[in-house]
């Protein structure tokens, strides 16, 4: 009826307000456009192409069908190295993180005094930038003369080699990674105090212990947090990189030998996925080889994104939580 | 009952806070043995002790051995070019994401979502092959320009807080004759100012501590390395000098920490906004 209703006149400044909405929009979001299209689906698509090729920056690409994908399922002996190692960072670094940043929230919980100081003291290690960290382990772990081999042999303990050991390699990069929790623990800390009260009282009431509070009070309450942290932890290990990269390099400091070989030192033990794919591509130039492997990277990438995107309404919706 | 009840609480009480203290201790200690070892003499560096006998000052040495204050002024340039690119060019992408109602708004918000959730290693084969046709590889230029064009993670944050905002404000502003461009830049970025300067200090982190990327860009030409990459290769060219390497280290990480004493507001603001970020 009111479409009837609209004089010509009317009709006109409709449609001129509905062309400046359209214009505003184009404007605001021009910025974005612009680095989606060239930053992102560009490459997107030209690394697909890319991976069907033989491409070593210097000449152009050259077209070799699905050589790429034969070497990479069926004759590179590096990659279950890296796909293994970057597994374990998903099955037990992850976990090991959300449990130590939950642990260390529940003591931060119960303070009564000096909280601003003891969370400051958990949250500073979060602020050393990556590189310093690595170097600041690669130190404290070093076999000969590192503060912590030095402690733990006053206590009679013979201590491991850490970095320069293909066991010990990666259960020193869990420490490092344990000592830079604090994000995670803030977000714990926020969802521990948001944990009604009264629930822990009429639980002790019904004369539930320490552990059956836990089980069936606290655990409830911040599960969404545990699953938010853990999908995080899975995309974060999915692109880890510069710590295993230093650590490596580090670690192998002077020894002899030419560079190429010094990633995932020792041993191939720190050469996780996005390491290999960084040594194909710009060590060693088989960059239609790295395509294809980012392309393995981005299908994997993508169901641990789908799985989130898929739960996307409530994560945007659930302000405070999301990164 | 009632005294043995009161015995135990205090002894939980002192309990909790004994794994406290033993936690921040652990906490503590590498900053304490970094600095520790920073202030040793090379000879003592070499040796198992943990603190510095006689005191040695190794500072003025790192200026000496690496070319500190060129790195210093490449991390800089890349983090405060990169500060200020996200935030003129994230602003407004948020705003239409949360204030302009459109058709494809949702989509558009997803797939900034996905730019943010997947690995950068998934397009760096081609944006580097991109960067070397333009002759920039070897320059701070590639870390730097895509900054200007939207930052997926400062444009859900910033659409997250512009969200809150209540529409009365932006309508009183209309009311008196103001446009969209207008109401966004005087009502709801003024009343958004804490999330905007997360987005900046977020922005400034990510770039001085970021590795991949400098690595990537900058390797074969030592005149543009940040601080990251001209630390990494500090050990290898001053091989065993734990010394200095750690006096090195720490004059990379003071200018964060003091940054966190100086802005604690805002990070506080930050985390409790976005949840986490590295």
């Amino acid at each position: 009826m009111t479409a009837v209703a609209l004089t010509e006149e009317r009709r006109r400044a409709r449609r001129r307000a509905a062309w400046r909405r359209r214009r505003l929009v184009l404007l605001l979001m021009s910025p974005w456009i612009v680095g989606f299209s060239v930053f992102f689906a560009y490459p997107l698509v030209s690394n697909a192409y890319l991976s069907f090729t033989h491409y070593d920056l210097l000449s152009h690409p050259r077209w070799i069908g699905t050589s790429n994908y034969e070497f990479l399922f069926e004759k590179d002996p590096s990659i279950w190295p890296a796909v293994k190692n970057t597994l374990w960072l998903v099955a037990i670094m992850v976990p090991l993180q959300v449990v130590f940043a939950i642990g260390v929230a529940m003591a931060l919980q119960r303070a009564r005094r000096g909280v601003g100081f003891f969370r400051t003291v958990f949250y500073l290690p979060t602020l050393a930038p990556p590189v310093a960290a690595t170097l600041g382990f690669v130190f404290l772990l070093n076999p000969a003369t590192g503060p912590v081999n030095t402690l733990l042999g006053k206590v009679g303990i013979d201590g491991p080699l850490w970095f320069n050991s293909p066991d010990w390699s990666k259960p020193a990069l869990v420490l490092l990674a344990l000592w830079g929790i604090g994000n995670t623990m803030i977000i714990f800390l926020a969802s521990l105090l948001d944990v009604p009260k009264h629930l822990y009282e009429s639980a002790e009431l019904d004369g539930a212990g320490a552990i059956n509070r836990f089980r069936w009070v606290t655990l409830p309450s911040i599960t969404p947090v545990i699953l938010f942290s853990v999908v995080i932890g899975v995309i974060e290990a999915l692109q880890y990189f510069t710590q295993a990269y230093v650590a490596a390099t580090i670690a192998r400091g002077g020894q002899a030998g030419d560079s190429l070989s010094d990633l995932g030192y020792p041993e191939q033990s720190t050469l996780f996925f996005p390491v290999l794919l960084y040594q194909q591509g710009f060590r060693f130039f088989n960059m239609g080889y790295a395509a294809a492997l980012a392309v393995l990277l981005l299908i994997v990438s993508l169901a641990v994104t789908f799985i989130i995107l898929r739960r996307a309404e409530r994560l945007i919706h659930y302000q405070g939580l999301v990164r | 009952m009632e005294a043995a009840l009161r015995r135990r609480r205090l002894l939980v009480f002192v309990a909790e806070h004994a794994v406290l203290i033993a936690l921040a201790i652990a906490f503590i200690a590498p900053f304490l043995f970094i600095v520790a070892t920073s202030l040793m003499s090379t000879q003592q560096a070499l040796s198992p002790d943990l603190w510095p006998n006689p005191l040695t000052w190794n500072f003025n040495d790192v200026f000496e051995r690496a070319p500190l204050l060129r790195y210093a002024g490449n991390t800089f340039l890349y983090a405060g070019l990169s500060t200020v690119g996200v935030v003129l060019s994230s602003v407004p992408v948020a705003y239409a994401l949360a204030r302009v109602r459109w058709r494809g708004r949702n989509a558009a918000l997803l797939l900034v979502l996905a730019m943010m959730m997947l690995p950068p290693q998934v397009t760096v084969v081609p944006l580097y092959s991109f960067w070397s046709d333009l002759n920039l590889t070897g320059t701070l230029w590639p870390l730097i320009l895509p900054n200007f064009f939207g930052d997926a993670f400062s444009i859900f944050l910033l659409r997250q807080f512009f969200m809150t905002i209540p529409e009365e404000y932006a309508d009183a502003a209309r009311v008196d004759g103001a446009g969209e461009l207008r109401v966004m830049i005087s009502v709801v970025s003024r009343l958004a100012r804490p999330a905007i300067a997360a987005v900046a200090l977020f922005a400034f982190l990510f770039a001085w501590n970021d590795f991949f990327l400098p690595l990537l860009y900058t390797s074969d030409n030592p005149d543009n390395w940040p601080l990251s990459v001209g630390l990494s290769h500090f050990r290898t060219t001053h091989q065993v000098q734990w010394n200095v390497t750690m006096a090195a280290t720490l004059l990379f990480m003071a200018p964060v920490i003091a940054l966190f004493f100086c802005a604690q507001r805002a990070f506080v603001e930050g985390v409790t906004l976005t949840g986490v970020k590295g």
